[in-house]
């Protein structure tokens, strides 16, 4: 840690680090419900654990994301952050939020929630991801403003590298299409039309810069290859993720009411999706071959190569799976929609996420490059738990989704959904077996920053 | 990569690119919006009970209806889709309200329940209206069959 001020990114990443956890354990209850239908009746209802899943989910990935960028940007500026203290108070408002968040999921019906958060004056709560109150989105919104305007001001003062100015667009972005979250007509072609400007916009587009530019970072600091080559790399990947994911948008736009060009727009453009995913697969793997020093922090590096090949299998090549409009047809809305849901948000989101959390906690926590050897054995043996479950859970979602569609949308006499989901929970108790791994995989995660801590650390062999 | 190709061109590219593919789909989205009239069933909307599915629509908010169903395909994936339930139902709104109204308030032994929500029948109207109005808009031949 080369200023003062990156250490307000330890918060951060914490906090992910235990919203990750209440994530998971959420997941695990609602797979156990897939099976045992009846399991927590009424008193979590699966809505209510799928809310607590996604929501966590997003604010862990808004709260590492803002962690590295509160970590990236001095050093890539080269000056300390403009308010560190803003930073810091910001941190507590928005754990705070989400706390209470997700009490008011857990304690009260949901109706009630919207009752007493007032929802009627602004009703935007009960859309699939957007579930939280008008107030904590607002909280959001702030949040994130008071974010750019800090990193912003940092940028403005600093050095201006392509790193820190493709981070800031992308957050800014995330900023600006969040605001759709607020747009929420009784029109119901309309509602979901801008609706998908918060969630795809954000997956296949902005995010892919913050995505690109976290990635970038690491390569730049793990393999000492030249800023220059590794600059036009990110350039051309975004650029492609935008080029491909904008208009891409319209695979969402095939069957909701909205008009049937799309069905060219949407899978012609999103079946070139997978090209920006896999361009960072060979950029990231020729970065390491091409690098000029052998970085202590071994396990940072591993982390960003899984991120490049898992983002490809899970947005490229499970996105690409059910994009095609007359593929989409029959698979829209089934098991296969939640096997690339998880893939791509893993292989994408948690794992980049969890990149650069393996490469800064160890200098937050006043390490000079890396953990020691025994910490880092432990961090890897989680990435294969965490990673291969996570490969398993998207194979069981996806066997229980061919036969959900064969047996629901095509054979001769289609039955009923409860009727097809009875036929296939075998894949759903092997989903949840998969998912327990997952768990496992996350406790030596965790363990893995307890453990070795007076060894020496790792030094780099050559 | 080839050191012909430099970062100015790709950054152009980027920025290039990006704005002139956000102005297309800029442009057919106005043209969507205004193909929609046409197809987005918003003539129920308009009508008389135009308040009535409005109600629906807050009630399938605000009791988060979209957490175990999918409606025209999004949403989750614990329970059927209710963008054509009204149509699998006979056409009927009645039939919804019937179902709606008789779930065991505790559940089902060790199988999938919707919960009871104790709506009164006012509101058990306005979600059988507003199931109505969206199986009415136009989706393009969507879902395959009646099932959903
Ligand atoms: C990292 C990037 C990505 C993430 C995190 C992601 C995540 C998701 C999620 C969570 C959904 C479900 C949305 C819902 O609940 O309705 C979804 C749907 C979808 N995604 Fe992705 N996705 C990514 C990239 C891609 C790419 C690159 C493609 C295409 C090549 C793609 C194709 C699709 C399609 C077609 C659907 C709609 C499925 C349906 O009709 O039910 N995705 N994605
Ligand atoms: C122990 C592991 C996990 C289990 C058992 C699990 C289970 C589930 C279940 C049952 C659903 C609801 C599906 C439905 O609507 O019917 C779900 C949704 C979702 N989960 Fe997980 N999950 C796990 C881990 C994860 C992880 C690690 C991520 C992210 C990286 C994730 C991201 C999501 C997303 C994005 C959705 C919404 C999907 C969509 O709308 O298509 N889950 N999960
Ligand atoms: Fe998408």
């Amino acid at each position: 840690m080369k200023y003062q001020s990156q250490s307000v990114a330890k918060l951060y990443f914490i906090a992910a680090i235990a919203l990750f956890a209440a994530q998971i354990l959420f997941g695990l209850i609602m797979g156990l419900q897939y099976v045992v239908g009846d399991f927590l009746f009424p008193e979590i209802p699966f809505n209510v654990a799928r809310m607590v899943h996604t929501n966590t989910l997003i604010v862990w990935m808004l709260m590492a994301f803002m962690g590295a960028g509160y970590y990236m940007i001095p050093e890539e500026t080269e000056t300390e952050l403009f308010a560190p203290w803003l930073a810091n108070l910001m941190f507590w408002i928005f754990l705070a939020a989400a706390g209470a968040t997700v009490a008011g999921y857990l304690l009260v019906p949901y109706a009630t929630l919207a009752d007493l958060t007032m929802n009627e004056l602004l009703p935007t709560m009960g859309r699939e991801f957007l579930e939280q109150p008008t107030i904590t989105k607002i909280g959001i919104v702030i949040v994130a403003l008071s974010f750019l305007f800090n990193i912003g001001m940092t940028i403005l003062k600093g050095r201006k590298t392509v790193v820190n100015l493709v981070f800031l667009l992308g957050m800014v972005g995330l900023a600006v299409f969040f605001l759709f979250a607020f747009y929420n007509p009784v029109n119901v072609v309309l509602d979901k039309f801008f609706w998908w400007w918060v969630v795809h916009l954000w997956v296949e587009g902005v995010w892919e810069l913050i995505l690109g530019a976290i990635l970038a970072f690491v390569l730049i600091k793990t393999t000492g290859v030249d800023r220059e080559v590794i600059e036009k790399w990110l350039y051309i990947i975004i650029a492609m993720s935008l080029i491909t994911g904008i208009i891409g948008t319209g695979h969402h736009f095939f069957w909701i009411g909205t008009p049937e060009y799309w069905q060219w727009w949407g899978s012609i453009f999103s079946a070139m999706e997978p090209i920006p995913f896999f361009m960072m697969t060979v950029f990231a793997f020729n970065m390491v071959n091409k690098r000029r020093r052998e970085h202590p922090n071994k396990v940072a590096i591993l982390w960003a190569l899984g991120t490049a090949v898992m983002a490809f299998l899970g947005a490229g090549v499970w996105g690409f799976l059910h994009t095609l409009s007359p593929v989409n047809y029959y698979t829209h809305g089934t098991q296969i929609t939640a096997a690339h849901g998880h893939m791509a948000f893993y292989g994408a989101y948690v794992m980049i996420n969890l990149t650069i959390i393996s490469y800064a906690m160890p200098l937050l926590r006043g390490r000079n490059a890396a953990n020691p050897p025994k910490s880092q054995i432990l961090e890897m043996w989680s990435f294969w738990l965490m990673t291969i479950s996570m490969v398993f859970i998207t194979l069981f979602l996806t066997g229980a989704g061919i036969l959900q569609v064969y047996l629901q949308r095509i054979a001769e006499s289609p039955q009923s959904f409860m009727a097809v989901q009875d036929q296939i929970a075998l894949f759903y108790w092997l989903r949840e077996g998969a998912g327990l791994v997952f768990l496992i995989g996350l406790i030596v995660y965790i363990s893995s920053f307890f453990v070795g801590q007076s060894d020496p650390e790792a030094v780099a062999a050559d | 990569m080839a050191e012909a190709f430099t970062k100015s061109m790709a950054r152009n590219i980027f920025y290039g690119g990006s704005a002139f593919f956000f102005l297309l789909f800029l442009a057919l989205t106005f043209d969507s919006l205004g193909q929609l009239p046409n197809r987005d069933n918003r003539a129920a909307l308009e009508g008389e009970l135009g308040p009535v599915i409005a109600q629906g629509k807050t009630l399938w908010e605000v009791n988060n209806c979209v957490g175990c169903h999918t409606l025209l395909g999004e949403g989750a994936y614990f329970a059927p889709e209710l963008g054509n339930v009204y149509k699998r139902f006979g056409n009927s709104t009645d039939a919804i309200k019937g179902f709606i109204l008789s779930r065991p308030k505790d559940g089902i032994p060790g199988r999938r329940s919707m919960p009871q929500f104790n709506f009164n029948d006012e509101e058990l109207t306005a979600l059988a209206e507003f199931l109505k109005y969206v199986s009415e808009i136009n989706t393009a031949g969507w879902p395959p069959n009646i099932q959903g």
